[in-house]
């Protein structure tokens, strides 16, 4: 079967049981991507698919032959960082680090679906524009969990990314 | 997690041919293949179907695909203006990540959390009939106070699913031999008795092709989740609630509890009691009354009786201000 991960095509030879986390992991190489629980629970292996975020450890890889899949390394690179990385440096949202890229590509996904006028849970009101109070960004990063609890300065380094992002954009 | 073989369905009709276990976002059937307490043979892949779209019915409802997923579907402008308890029960329902996975078929099919289902060493009626049901004596504090049954006292974990029962949705479904039909989510699930293991009027290949909204209702929409962390958790208790005042008195009332049974619980006389009444706590205590004449706790989950009625009645108390 093929996957397309980070813009590139690759080829691989894989049992049915083999989870998205796994086949990037094990079989190509993308360990950015960490395991935690394996159940969904945690988002320590989130990946954006097709530009959502989603739990790679519970989806199957042979799934999603011709979808676009965005790992950690797809995000941006140490000689280029993407805001959001740069925000979680300079905010020191991680303690340990092993939550930090699936925080990252998480948060990423997130941004694209407050952009998208996505409500969440901590919404007033359904039918009212997306805005990012923190509150919003604790609702909306509710799947990822650090153990660590660096979730203060992970939450800053979410407005402050978001900031930036939209400066730039 | 067991070997199966993998086939991809190109259209609604070969799927039902395919015969074998479906799988759509997989978030509630991996998680549970991985502990083998599923060990399907052969997965069916549906994700391919063309079941993604919401679009209008002819009496001013929405039939939603099967696959739209929770995220589309909450986020849907109609959804958001017309079903609010709709895109409110999906989004107090699990995380962002799971939410662009799940999807609406999906969903009304999840499994209990019940935690002696999950664990293989232990007895189950659902998982496994006849084994016993380990959760009666057990660690029951989720488990359920109505239409429980001495084989299996599990809850249905949806919040969406409660939502739709309050809504009056209706199921359509392709069976194996490509006949259709629909079920109206009132009749669509089953109380545990002596078959737990049998959750849905589902028959063996028949596969959920859409979910259709009635035209939208008016009154005031809410939908309450109690749980044990404010964001990415299991409801406790939770109520659905479409509530309606004309002139100082209640017009209409339709309510759908979730965390308290086997399928999102719906009692008719609960809301008939309100209709035609001014609102009141005396009045929404009777309508506790009514919900919960037959509850009964298994020791651990006790609290949630008081909790219902507390619920119910800040939702309506809600629902009605300035009535």
């Amino acid at each position: 079967m093929k996957l397309k991960i980070n813009g590139i095509e690759h080829e691989l030879d894989i049992d049915t049981r083999t989870s998205l986390l796994d086949a990037c992991r094990d079989h190509l190489g993308f360990t950015g991507s960490k395991k935690g629980c394996d159940h969904g629970q945690c988002g320590a292996c989130t990946m954006l698919v097709n530009g959502r975020r989603i739990n790679s450890c519970l989806t199957l890889a042979v799934m999603h032959e011709g979808d676009e899949i965005t790992t950690i390394e797809g995000i941006g690179q140490p000689d280029k960082l993407h805001p959001m990385q740069e925000a979680f440096l300079h905010h020191d949202g991680f303690q340990c680090g092993y939550c930090t890229p699936g925080q990252i590509v998480s948060a990423v996904g997130m941004l694209g679906e407050v952009k998208d006028n996505w409500p969440s849970h901590a919404s007033d009101n359904v039918t009212g524009d997306a805005n990012l109070s923190s509150d919003e960004i604790r609702e909306r990063m509710s799947g990822n969990i650090c153990r660590c609890s660096a979730y203060p300065n992970i939450v800053d380094a979410i407005e402050s990314a978001s900031a930036k992002m939209k400066e730039t954009a | 997690m067991r070997p199966f073989e993998y086939a991809r369905a190109s259209d609604v009709t070969e799927a039902g041919k395919l015969a074998g276990r479906f799988i759509a976002g997989g978030t509630n059937l991996l998680d549970l293949m991985k502990l083998e307490v599923e060990t399907p043979d052969k997965l069916v892949d549906i994700t391919r179907l063309p079941l993604r779209d919401i679009e209008t019915t002819d009496d001013g409802g929405l039939r939603i695909g099967a696959l739209v997923t929770n995220s589309d579907l909450a986020a849907d402008p109609r959804i958001r203006k017309d079903y609010e308890l709709l895109s409110r029960a999906l989004l107090a329902g699990a995380s962002g990540q799971l939410r662009n996975k799940a999807t609406t078929g999906g969903n009304l099919l999840q499994r209990t959390r019940c935690g002696y289902f999950y664990e293989t060493s232990q007895p189950c009626n659902k998982r496994e009939p006849g084994s016993g049901c380990a959760a009666i004596g057990g660690f029951n504090r989720i488990h359920a106070i109505l239409g429980a049954s001495k084989n299996c006292i599990a809850t249905h974990p949806s919040d969406m699913a409660v939502a739709m029962r309050a809504l009056g949705a209706v199921v359509e479904t392709q069976k194996a031999d490509g006949s259709t039909r629909e079920i109206a989510v009132d009749d669509f699930y089953r109380l545990p008795g002596d078959t737990p293991q049998i959750e849905s009027e589902l028959q063996e290949g028949e596969l959920i092709t859409a979910v259709r909204l009635p035209k939208p209702i008016a009154g005031v929409h809410r939908y309450r989740k109690v749980r044990d962390r404010a964001s990415y958790a299991f409801a406790l208790v939770s109520v659905a609630a479409i509530v309606r005042t004309d002139g100082g008195k209640i017009a209409e009332a339709r309510l759908a509890f979730g965390g308290l049974a086997h399928m999102p619980w719906r009692d008719e006389a609960v809301e008939k009691a309100l209709i035609g009444e001014a609102p009141s706590m005396a009045l929404f205590d009777k309508a506790a009354d009514i919900l919960l004449a037959e509850a009964r706790g298994q020791g651990e989950n006790d609290f949630k009786i008081p909790l219902a009625r507390r619920t119910l009645k800040a939702v309506l108390a809600d629902a009605t201000k300035g009535a």
